[in-house]
């Protein structure tokens, strides 16, 4: 591991100021970073350990609109565990459960989950060209294996997914990210435009600015209905997506549909909540329009399609 | 270059395969003689990770930081480079190798230990995020005269072969007799509202993190159900 100074301030002022100076970065539970550091994939110069900043950051609160608000440093552990988020966005909590172990989740916080970085293989492999590791170096992955790897939304620099299960539930709630920019001033920003689709500039996850700073994640007012967060993997714990699905469906049959595990990030498609009532063919052909597969990871359309006929038909059963 | 390009440049070397060896030992032995003989020393002339701030580490000097904790139920102060994890902190500086790495990179679970009263991954956690921390690890469950009743019933249940991922695994499994008793749910639960049982199939899920490659996995089962029944 690259040498890096280290601080932890108290504030969440002292935090920005210390992130204005260049290689700096954030750490919260540090389990997707530090794993990053020891592989020289990342190489911050300095730490700026953000736990102790205190004030709403490790609470979960109740919003004036009837929502949730999530903060940054709230354990995944207690989000998931949270008898509001249990009782009202229950999508939420499944999807939670369904990633990583009890000891990452424990230690995983609702910041640091929505920017974990990609699980390919070759962005992991430092003797492979990764566009998102190194700019400009070339995609292994492209031509490589690419079982596990994106079918919607790639581009020809980069078919990398997004690991998180929580995000693809916070994009199907229409949470919104609220963030501190370096220079002090609040903004939030919709979930559906926090992140990115690689195009030419991979290396870039999100729309953060470099050293801003989220403080919280919010969630609307609950959408009740029937809950449901499907995840596939290659394993029955403790494994990646290989597909994920996500969805809310009312007791009319309308409802609302995401995707994990098969773009650069949660995918979700106005079109595809609107034919909620049609069945999962009707729902999996506009979510998956434009898929480019390859040999290896063809198989993950009719597996969206067959994980969401699954969750509709338990949504029929009650 | 092609590979047998390679393999010829290679062969130009004209060292034999013991010269290699013979030659990469000492240049092991000779970079980790002066870390060993001046640790002390390092730690008073390198810059001090909470008196810069802001400066960032352009060098390669290590960072030194100043830390206290207690582990076991003994209080620590130690001076630690700041990139030590926790798992690194207990084995190499304070020799706690009950702990064990596996792969050090939150896959297997054999480094787990429970911090203010949470099983983590200590592989994956910076020593000096620990600051006032309460640790505790297998060493400090139970000892070789009075065993914690989840060591002797691993003992008893054959809850392991080689034995390596073993002390993960005890942190993991009293860790999960408290969290089905604090009502925390799993992947495994049916119910989000109801709280979860204490059945096989919520502490298998629940000790999906701690992987066991001589496959001890239904012994381990039985030994978590005996003692969770037993305290029921």
């Amino acid at each position: 591991m690259k040498v890096f100074t280290y601080q932890r301030p108290g504030a969440t002022a002292e935090a920005l100021a210390a992130a204005r100076t260049p290689h700096t970065k954030f750490i919260a539970g540090g389990t997707n970073l530090l794993d990053l550091m020891k592989l020289e994939i990342e190489t911050p110069e300095h730490l700026v350990d953000v736990n102790s900043l205190g004030g709403h950051l490790d609470k979960i609160e109740a919003t004036p609109e009837g929502g949730l608000r999530v903060g940054a440093l709230v354990r995944n552990t207690d989000l998931a565990a949270d008898s509001r988020v249990r009782r009202d966005y229950a999508v939420l909590s499944r999807a939670l459960l369904a990633g990583a172990s009890q000891q990452l989740r424990n230690k995983a916080t609702t910041a640091g989950n929505l920017l974990q970085r990609t699980r390919c293989p070759y962005f992991y492999d430092t003797n492979m060209a990764c566009n998102k590791r190194q700019p400009g170096s070339g995609c292994s992955a492209i031509g490589g294996f690419t079982r596990n790897l994106a079918v919607l939304g790639t581009s020809d620099a980069c078919i990398a997914t997004h690991p998180s299960d929580m995000a693809v539930a916070m994009m199907l709630l229409d949470a919104s990210v609220d963030t501190l920019r370096p220079n002090g001033q609040a903004r939030t920003i919709p979930i559906a435009d926090f992140y990115r689709l690689p195009g030419n500039t991979p290396h870039l996850d999100t729309n953060l600015e470099p050293g801003e700073l989220i403080t919280s994640v919010t969630l609307p007012r609950p959408l009740g209905g029937q809950h449901f967060y499907r995840k596939v993997r290659d394993r029955s714990s403790y494994a990646f997506a290989l597909v994920a699905v996500a969805a809310v469906v009312l007791p009319d049959g309308s409802g609302r549909v995401a995707l994990g595990g098969v773009a650069h990030k949660p995918w979700r498609v106005a079109g595809a909540d609107a034919a909620m009532k049609n069945g999962a063919k009707a729902v999996s052909d506009r979510l998956l329009a434009g898929a480019k597969t390859t040999h290896d990871n063809a198989y993950k359309l009719p597996l969206v399609q067959r994980t969401l006929a699954s969750v509709l038909n338990d949504a029929k059963k009650g | 270059m092609s590979h047998l390009d390679h393999l010829n440049r290679l062969n130009d070397l004209k060292l034999s395969r013991r010269d290699l060896l013979i030659a990469s030992a000492v240049t092991a032995t000779a970079s980790a003689i002066p870390g060993l003989a001046s640790a002390d020393a390092v730690a008073e002339a390198a810059p001090q990770a909470n008196s810069t701030p802001a400066a960032g580490a352009a060098s390669s000097t290590p960072v030194m930081a100043s830390l206290k904790l207690t582990i076991n139920g003994q209080p620590r102060q130690l001076q630690v480079d700041t990139r030590t994890t926790l798992l690194d902190l207990l084995r190499e500086n304070l020799q706690l190798t009950g702990t064990k790495k596996g792969c050090d990179q939150g896959q297997c679970g054999a480094c787990t230990v429970i911090v203010d009263g949470r099983r983590i991954n200590s592989c994956l956690s910076l020593a000096v995020m620990h600051e006032g921390a309460k640790v505790t690890t297998i060493e400090g469950l139970g000892t070789p005269e009075k065993l914690h009743p989840m060591q002797a019933a691993f003992v008893k249940h054959d809850g392991y072969q080689c034995g390596y991922c073993t002390p993960g695994q005890i942190c993991s499994a009293v860790s999960v007799i408290d969290e089905i008793r604090q009502g925390l749910p799993s992947h495994a639960s049916a119910s989000l509202t109801e709280k979860p049982l204490l059945s096989a199939a919520e502490i298998r899920e629940r000790m999906s993190g701690n992987l066991c490659r001589c496959g001890a996995y239904s012994n381990i089962i039985d030994a978590i159900t005996e003692v969770a029944g037993a305290k029921a």
